[in-house]
């Protein structure tokens, strides 16, 4: 396949267009033609985005996959879309995930299927867009249009608070980015008159104008992340979202953010990160201590996973702010091995909240005596969730701990204390809900998993499993790209 | 011979596997099969492998690069020298007696398939751990074999007091592991290797570095490091005060007690200390800790042990005792003598378990020991066996457990680091009460009138061959693996594999006295351990034998001193309000206070309350009257004209 194929229009428009499809099949009553549309280009979908991967030449620290069109000349916008070895795997996590929760969806959604499953396969497209996109105007187009699905995702398809949660959802991440539109516009000015992202990595600009842009992008991306303290709107958005909204919010949406802090604050402000970076460094281990803490306390599965979600995102943001190799590629391994647990996480409970209709975790105990293959699948998530070595979830942590010892024996000393909470809060929750004798009735009628939710998580489970055993081809594609980001970012732009 | 190490730890992955993904399909029976004969794959190419080390061949090799990031390499690897080829002996015949006991033990439980598989990963697990040439396999390991250990504690997971136990067993191991991270994450800092060999190679660079914790403090970076891994080796081998899950982990089936918490896992911690003695012999400071955190565990653990009535418990707690041991013998820079007796508690505790578990079989799992006695008569296999393991526990000599305490004790006698002599006390005592807490299990369990009811009475029979075989096999090395002493710990097995600084001279003070095990035994007969342990057991047949009326008198007369033995010096209690309750005090708080009230009640809900109320006021303004627009127009024009007109 020659370079010239528009390859990654195709990753981005192939499931819109296939969104769009869906849509059209309108009624329920075409539900099933809807259900395998959906499946179908979320599955073409994931293998047209596979030679990312294969043809992907991990020496280079140039764009790859390149594609550069006029879209408005007046302003010098244009259609500008390539990956690096930063967002390649974030576009194969988002091209995977899309037909898990295609397929998570499958039975549970009864009503309003076509528009369901549709508005996953368009925000897809979204998402790849957002990271792919090298011209900022364009990635701020796709940014806010990927809150869009998710926003009516949470307010059609949610719980019984659904309303004020999609609010807050779409005000909280709006409202942070609207900043980052007004750090472009002055970086259009600056660079005179460019929307080129890789142009403004090559800025100079002076103390205070970049710890200005800088905040202006950290409030956008530090909502989306979150961060503490604007992590609120995010249990909100999980308790009522549906299971599938929860596995592309906690999987998907929350790595925009992280990707934002790699690809505009760290390269585009590199003074001001350093200038910043003890304040970025202490708000990530506050989200690693303080969150931790308040998971343990959570009566509400969901919520739980959402907490643990934030206390395991702090380690992303941490990772970036120790400008070191070990800490960014720990940060990314981290991205990508929470897409993996956190959606299984949801997927489990959402398993459990199919049958039962309740997220209460007293409302649950001895599930393991009826359900022993689901509990199985369960521990494997719990204990990925806890970091266990030989799953994915423990090669991001232990390598931004141990990026975090150069920096300082406490910072790493509050990070490591991930392994005692991270361990509390999800094997107490396992526990209560898992083990024990069977608690009540409705416990008693579960049946164990269907063979639709054998494959999703059979899936992660792999997944999980590999990239814990030999987690060496996801970095390997980063290095190039990750090496020149920290050499450029520790480089001043004065 | 390479790919004969690669079997020692996949063998029993297969079978952990195939029991485990395939245990229903392929039934009971070829579950068993199947991961026995995978375990005596693992065991056979073990010994292999050991009589190839014997040779001097020692291998130190990469299997593959798990990853890559900045300048470091992090690899899986295997590091086969003296001591990970003992280890992985005593690791494979253990665990393959066990799986044979566990047909007989396990022979009616539903689980039966979940447990062949859990323990095969276990020997899967140990074996990454003992056979690792890095830091980053070593924690998997570490962190593996405590998964499994979680799993089977909690094992019958209907039973409340096993799913405390097995999470209490997690986190507390979790603390350990904490330090132990920490500890090798400074290691990567100042060595940028997590290479065994390397980082051993340039230990003696760092011994000027020095690192400020606190402000105004500093200290060296190697004992900073040497504590933080021994934090995590008193997490993993149950020492003071991390030591409070082993007690609860009984809590699991007996196969496992035997296997996981008493011969195998447990000692990770001490084989870990052994392994890094390179670094731990540069820091007499992490040695004096070690010393008086193993002192006051073998003694203050053993004590417990003589109040207690479950036969298991009994047995667990001097497990803490004999760990003590070794980990006094680490402190005491004898790392031989503590591998040693790590290898003889193996085959001796193994013993003493699985013998309770034969009984426990056949008391149709009754515990507790009052409600035995005389049990001798009706399974005399189990009694001999288990006699002969509470010989070797109380340090008699001739039997293995007498060469290896022995060599510890007088080890700690020559030591001459600041704790030295705290621990020599403790492990002195210790001699007298491991005897009395021992034969006090045997006298209440075999000899005397039997206490059980009489249906229980009436079914007594010792239990079937797959279950006696192991304990008779495992009696054997019971007696005679103490025997080898003279090269193990005084002559020059470890070679290489132990590094000793030349002012830590205490093995080699021993050396130079040892004339051999006969002598050895003549020479113990005139000290002080031997006439302690015949006094110990002379009064535990005074006291559980001849005057049983004795020990309920002397507990009334003692009764603040009982209670504080039965209730474990209220450790538990402390812990649980303390830590426990603390967390989820402090949890709470930040919840209610911190992400209810003040982030989403003041500033996010604060916010749109504040927008919401400022547009109510300008809302005002709208009224849509003309009158009040023209009104105000008017008013607008007056007050333009008037600033127009100035």
């Amino acid at each position: 396949m020659s370079f010239d194929f528009p390859l990654l229009s195709l990753i981005i428009w192939l499931p819109i267009l296939f969104g769009v499809a869906v849509f059209a099949t309108g009624h329920d009553r075409n539900a099933q033609l809807a259900r395998y549309i959906a499946l179908t280009g979320s599955i073409l979908g994931f293998m047209v985005a596979l030679p990312l991967y294969t043809q992907f030449n991990i020496t280079s620290t140039a764009m790859q996959f390149v594609e550069n069109y006029v879209w408005f000349e007046r302003f010098n916008v244009n259609y500008h879309i390539g990956v690096d070895g930063i967002s390649m795997p974030l576009i194969l996590l988002n091209c995977l995930i899309t037909p898990l929760v295609v397929i998570a969806g499958w039975e549970v959604i009864k009503e309003r299927v076509s528009q369901y499953m549709g508005a996953f396969l368009v925000m897809s497209g979204i998402v790849n867009g957002v990271f792919s996109s090298l011209d900022a105007m364009l990635f701020y187009v796709f940014w806010e249009a990927s809150l869009i699905p998710m926003f009516l995702i949470i307010g059609i398809w949610g719980g019984p608070n659904r309303v004020y949660a999609a609010i807050k959802f779409f005000l909280y991440t709006l409202l942070g980015s609207l900043l980052m539109l007004v750090a472009f516009i002055y970086l259009y000015k600056t660079s005179g008159g460019s929307f080129s992202i890789q142009d403004y990595h090559q800025l100079a600009i002076p103390l205070t104008p970049q710890i200005l842009i800088f905040i202006a992008f950290l409030l956008a991306f530090a909502v989306k992340v979150p961060m503490w303290p604007v992590h609120t709107w995010l249990p909100d958005a999980h308790v009522e979202a549906p299971t599938g909204g929860s596995v592309v919010l906690a999987a998907i949406l929350l790595k925009l953010g992280g990707y934002g802090f790699l690809r505009f604050s760290l390269p585009i402000t590199p003074d001001a990160s350093h200038y910043l970076a003890d304040m970025m460094i202490v708000l990530s281990l506050i989200a690693v201590v303080y969150i931790g803490l308040i998971a343990l306390m959570q009566a509400d599965m969901k919520k739980l996973i959402a907490y643990s979600s934030v206390a395991h995102m702090g380690f992303v943001t941490l990772g970036f702010f120790l400008f070191d190799a070990y800490g960014v590629e720990g940060a990314m391994v981290q991205m990508i091995s929470h897409g993996f647990i956190s959606g299984a996480m949801f997927l489990c409970v959402g398993v459990l909240y199919d049958r039962m209709h309740s997220r209460q975790i007293t409302d649950y105990g001895g599930v393991v005596n009826k359900m022993p293959i689901f509990a199985a699948f369960f521990m494997l998530f719990a204990m990925a969730n806890a970091g266990l070595p030989g799953t994915s979830g423990f090669v991001g942590e232990f390598m931004v701990i141990m990026s975090t010892m150069k920096i300082s024996f406490w910072y790493a000393f509050f990070a490591a204390l991930t392994l005692i909470l991270g361990a509390a809060y999800t094997l107490w929750m396992y526990k209560r809900v898992i083990f024990g004798q069977v608690t009540n009735s409705a416990v008693e009628e579960l049946q164990d998993i269907s063979k639709r939710e054998f494959v999703l998580l059979a899936i992660l489970a792999v997944l999980v499993l590999w990239f814990g055993v030999y987690p060496f081809p996801l970095t390997e594609v980063m290095h190039a790209t990750v090496d020149q980001l920290i050499v450029h970012v520790n480089s001043s732009k004065l | 011979m390479q790919s004969l190490y690669l079997l020692v730890p996949l063998a029993p992955l297969l079978g952990a596997i195939i029991a485990g993904l395939l245990g229903r399909y392929i039934g009971r029976v070829w579950s068993h099969r199947i991961t026995i004969a995978l375990v005596s794959v693992s065991l056979l190419a073990s010994v292999i492998i050991f009589l190839d080390v014997l040779k001097g061949n020692v291998f130190n090799g990469t299997v593959y690069t798990w990853l890559v990031s900045g300048d470091t390499r992090f690899e899986v690897g295997f590091l086969i020298d003296q001591l990970s080829a003992l280890m992985m002996i005593v690791v494979s015949l253990v665990s393959l007696m066990v799986h044979v006991y566990t047909i007989g033990y396990m022979y009616d439980d539903p689980g039966y398939q979940r447990f062949f598989s859990y323990i095969s990963l276990f020997t899967f697990s140990m074996m990454m751990l003992v056979m690792s040439n890095n830091f980053l396999q070593l924690f998997f390991g570490w962190e593996a074999v405590g998964l499994v250990s979680y799993l089977l504690i909690g094992f019958w997971y209907t039973r409340p007091t096993a799913i405390y136990a097995n999470m209490k067993a997690f986190l507390v191991n979790r603390v350990g592991d904490f330090g132990f991270l920490l500890g090798i994450a400074l290691i990567l800092f100042h060595f940028e290797s997590l290479d065994y060999r390397f980082v051993f190679e340039q230990a003696s660079d760092i011994t000027d570095k020095k690192i400020e914790l606190i402000p105004g403090f500093e200290w060296l970076v190697i004992t900073v490091i040497c504590i933080l891994l021994f934090i995590g080796a008193m997490g993993k081998s149950a020492q003071f005060p991390l030591h409070v899950w082993l007690p609860d982990s009984m809590e699991g089936p007996t196969p496992i007690s035997a296997l996981i918490h008493a011969a195998t896992m447990v000692t990770a911690g001490i084989f870990m200390v052994a392994r890094m003695s390179p670094l731990f012999e540069l820091s007499d400071t992490a040695l004096s800790v070690i010393l008086v955190i193993g002192g006051i565990t073998t003694l203050f653990m053993a004590l417990i042990a003589v109040v207690q009535t479950d036969i298991k418990r009994v047995v667990a707690y001097s497990t803490l005792s004999q760990l003590g041991y070794m980990t006094v013998a680490l402190g005491a820079s004898a790392y031989s003598a503590a591998v040693f007796h790590l290898m003889t508690h193996a085959f001796f505790k193994a013993v003493l378990f699985l013998g309770a578990g034969s009984v426990i079989i056949a008391m149709h799992h009754e515990q507790n020991m009052q409600k035995m006695g005389g049990l001798k008569q009706y399974m005399p296999i189990t009694y001999w066996t288990m006699f002969i393991a509470a010989l070797a526990s109380s340090g008699v000599p001739g039997f293995s457990g007498f060469f290896s305490k022995d060599a510890i004790i007088e080890a700690v006698h020559f030591a001459n680091i600041p704790g030295a002599e705290f621990a020599y006390f403790c492990v002195l005592t210790t001699v007298f009460v491991t005897a009395l807490y021992t034969f006090r299990l045997i006298f209440m369990t075999f000899h005397g009138q039997p206490r059980m009811d009489s249906h229980t009475k009436e079914h007594l029979h010792e239990s079937p061959w797959v279950v006696t075989l192991p304990l008779v096999v495992l009696a054997i090395p019971t007696v005679i693996s103490g025997w080898f002493i003279g090269s193990i710990v005084f002559g020059d097995y470890f070679a290489n594999a132990i590094y000793i600084a030349s002012a830590h001279d205490a093995i080699e003070k021993l050396r130079v006295e040892f004339t051999g095990i006969g002598g050895m035994v003549i020479h113990a007969l005139s000290t002080a351990p031997f006439w302690l342990s015949v006094a110990g057991i002379f009064t535990a047949w005074f006291l559980y034998s001849a005057r049983t009326e004795l020990p309920g008198k002397i507990k009334y007369a003692l009764y603040p001193l009982y209670q504080l033995l039965d209730r474990k010096y209220y450790i538990d209690e402390l812990y649980s309000w303390l830590f426990a309750g603390g967390t989820r005090a402090l949890g709470s708080t930040l919840w209610k206070y911190g992400d209810i009230k003040l982030i989403d009640g003041f500033f996010v809900n604060g916010t749109a309350r504040i927008v919401a109320f400022a547009a109510s006021m300008v809302r005002r303004f709208q009224t849509g009257y003309i009158y009040h627009y023209a009104f105000t127009m008017i008013v607008g024009i007056f007050v333009i004209l008037t600033l127009w007109l100035k």
